[in-house]
C-alpha cells in the first residue's frame, strides 16, 4: 500500500505501546504557550519531522503553512504565516508549545492541537466520520512532535 | 481576530507586503447558461443578507472558487454533466411506480409545478410544524402517497429528484424564511455552523468565513454556500446533496459526522442556505 498508510500503521503501533519515560498528552505543562523540555526526553530527528509535515495523514503544515525550504512540496497553503525562518521568531520550547498545542499560545487559534487528547467537540476516529472507539490518540505521537521541533530549529532563515 | 494579526506581524517582521486578498479573490466572472429555452442569467454575487451584515458584505456562489474549465462546465447544458441525471428523474417522474401505480406526474403534472420549491427549502411546513427539505417532501409522497417504501436520503432515486426539482427553480433567489416558525430551526443551526468540531476543532465558520478566499493545500475556500446544490461533483463523478458535502466537511475535522436528514443537519441546511438568500439556484452545479 501508500506509504502514507505505512506512516499511519507505525504511529498506531506506537501509540498501543506507550514509550517509557515519554510526557503524555495530558501531563504536559505549558509555561506561556511554551513547553520546556523534550517530550520523549531525546532530540528529535529533523528528516523525519520533515516528512510529517508534508503528510497529509500526520502533520500537514503545508496545507496552511508556506515552507519555502520544502518546495517539493506542492500547493502549500496560505491560511497561516509562512514558516521561513521561524527558529529566528521562536525558542525550541515555543516552538514544542506551538506544535503541541498552538492555541496555548494563540487563543482560539484555528491551528488544530497536535498533542492533545481531551476536550473535543465530537472527535472522530481520525478521518473516519465514525465515533472513536478506543481511547483518543494524539495527532502527532511525542516522537513526531519532536521531529517536526528539530526541523522547525533548522529553518533559521 | 487572529487573521489580521498575524498579517500584520509578518509583514513588518519580513518587511515585506505579502500577496493580500487580491490574490486570494473569488474570479471575477459572471454566469449565463445556455439552455433549451434559451439563455439565462444566474446571480452568482450579491449583497449579503441582512443577518450577516456584522460578517460580510458580499456573498459568492462556490462558482467563482473554481477554475475556468470547471465554470466553463456550467455555462450550457449540453456541457454539463449533472444533466444526465436531472433527464434520468424525469422518467421517474413520469413513471407509474406507485403500489397502485401512481407517478409523480398523476398527482402533479409536470415537473414545472415545483418551480420555486427549492428556493425556500428548507422551510417549516406550516400544517406539521416540521423542517422540510426537498428530500422530505418526495419521501412523504414515496410513503404516504405511494404506498412505497422511503427512498434513501442519498441514493441515486432521491438525488436525481432533488435535482429535477432543483431545475425548475433554476435562476430564482434563494429567499429561505429564518423568522416565525423557521426561528429555533435556524438557531440551532447557526448554532451548529460555529461549533468547533473533532480533533481538529474546526467549525463550518473558521474555514468558509474567516478563511474564505484562502488556500487550504490545493483548496481555494468559497464561502460554503449551497445554493449551487445538488452539485455535480467531478471528483465523485456523480451529484452530490447539500447534506452530503456537510458529512465531507465534518469528517474532515477529524469528527464524528452527523447522518444525512439528522435534526441537526437539516436545521444547518437551512442555517447555510440562509446565508445565501439572494444568490441564484443554480440548478445543478458543477465542481471539482
Ligand atoms: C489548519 C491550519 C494549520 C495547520 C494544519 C498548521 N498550522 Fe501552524 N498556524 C496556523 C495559524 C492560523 C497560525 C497563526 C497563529 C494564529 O493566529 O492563530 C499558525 C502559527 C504557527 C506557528 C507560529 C508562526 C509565527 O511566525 O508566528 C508555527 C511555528 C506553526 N504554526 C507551526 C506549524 C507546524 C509545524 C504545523 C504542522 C505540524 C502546523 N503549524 C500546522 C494554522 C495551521
Ligand atoms: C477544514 C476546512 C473546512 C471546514 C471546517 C468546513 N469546510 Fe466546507 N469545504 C472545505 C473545502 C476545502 C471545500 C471545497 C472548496 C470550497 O468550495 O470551498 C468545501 C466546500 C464546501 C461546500 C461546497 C460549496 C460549493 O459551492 O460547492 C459547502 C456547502 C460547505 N463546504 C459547507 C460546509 C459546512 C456547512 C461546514 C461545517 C459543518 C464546513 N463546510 C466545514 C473545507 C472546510
Amino acid at each position: 500500500m501508500t506509504r502514507q498508510f505505512w506512516m499511519a500503521a507505525v504511529a498506531a503501533l506506537c501509540l498501543t505501546t506507550p514509550v517509557l519515560g515519554e510526557t503524555t498528552p495530558t501531563a504536559v505543562a505549558y509555561t506561556d504557550g511554551a513547553i520546556e523540555t523534550s517530550l520523549t526526553g531525546g532530540p528529535g530527528d529533523a528528516a523525519a519531522g520533515k516528512t510529517v509535515m508534508t503528510t497529509a495523514s500526520l502533520g500537514n503544515c503545508v496545507a496552511c503553512h508556506q515552507i519555502g525550504t520544502i518546495p517539493e512540496a506542492d500547493f502549500q497553503g496560505d491560511i497561516a504565516p509562512p514558516l521561513d525562518g521561524v527558529a529566528g521568531r521562536y525558542t525550541e520550547a515555543e516552538l514544542r508549545g506551538l506544535v503541541a498545542n498552538a492555541k496555548m499560545t494563540f487563543e482560539g487559534s484555528f491551528m488544530p492541537a497536535f498533542y492533545k487528547t481531551e476536550g473535543f467537540i465530537r472527535p472522530g476516529a481520525a478521518y473516519s466520520g465514525k465515533a472513536p472507539t478506543e481511547a483518543l490518540p494524539p495527532i502527532l505521537t511525542a516522537q513526531q512532535v519532536e521531529d517536526v521541533v528539530a526541523y522547525l530549529m533548522t529553518m533559521t532563515e | 481576530m487572529h487573521r489580521g494579526t498575524w498579517r500584520l506581524a509578518t509583514t513588518l517582521a519580513l518587511g515585506l507586503a505579502l500577496a493580500g486578498p487580491a490574490f486570494a479573490d473569488p474570479v471575477e466572472d459572471s454566469l449565463s447558461i445556455d439552455t433549451d429555452d434559451g439563455t439565462l442569467d444566474i446571480v452568482t454575487t450579491t449583497a449579503a443578507p441582512p443577518h450577516l451584515s456584522d460578517t460580510m458584505d458580499t456573498i459568492y456562489s462556490g462558482w467563482h472558487f473554481r477554475e475556468t474549465e470547471t465554470r466553463d462546465l456550467q455555462r450550457d447544458d449540453f456541457d454539463n454533466p449533472g444533466m444526465v441525471y436531472v433527464d434520468r428523474a424525469l422518467d421517474s417522474w413520469n413513471k407509474a411506480q406507485g403500489a397502485k401505480g401512481e407517478s409523480c406526474a398523476g398527482c402533479h403534472e409536470g415537473p414545472e409545478s415545483m418551480k420555486g420549491l427549492r428556493a425556500v427549502t428548507p422551510r417549516v411546513d406550516p400544517d406539521s410544524g416540521a423542517l422540510m427539505t426537498v428530500e422530505n417532501y418526495v419521501n412523504e409522497c414515496v410513503t404516504d402517497r405511494m404506498g412505497l417504501e422511503p427512498w434513501g436520503m442519498t441514493g441515486d432515486k432521491m438525488k436525481d429528484m432533488l435535482a429535477l426539482i432543483s431545475m425548475q427553480s433554476r435562476g430564482e433567489p434563494v429567499n429561505v424564511a429564518i423568522d416565525g416558525a423557521a426561528a429555533p430551526f435556524w438557531e440551532q443551526g447557526k448554532e451548529i455552523y460555529y461549533t468547533r468540531f473533532g480533533q481538529l476543532e474546526m467549525s463550518c465558520a473558521n474555514c468558509h468565513e474567516d478563511n474564505q478566499g484562502r488556500y487550504i493545500r490545493a483548496d481555494h475556500l468559497s464561502q460554503g454556500q449551497v445554493n449551487g446544490f445538488p452539485v455535480y461533483r467531478l471528483k465523485d463523478a456523480g451529484i452530490l446533496s447539500a447534506q452530503q458535502r456537510f458529512v465531507g466537511c465534518v469528517r474532515d475535522t477529524r469528527a464524528e459526522t452527523f447522518k444525512p436528514d439528522s435534526a441537526e443537519f437539516k436545521a444547518l441546511e437551512l442555517y447555510v442556505a440562509s446565508r445565501g438568500n439572494g444568490l441564484a439556484v443554480e440548478g445543478v452545479s458543477v465542481r471539482h
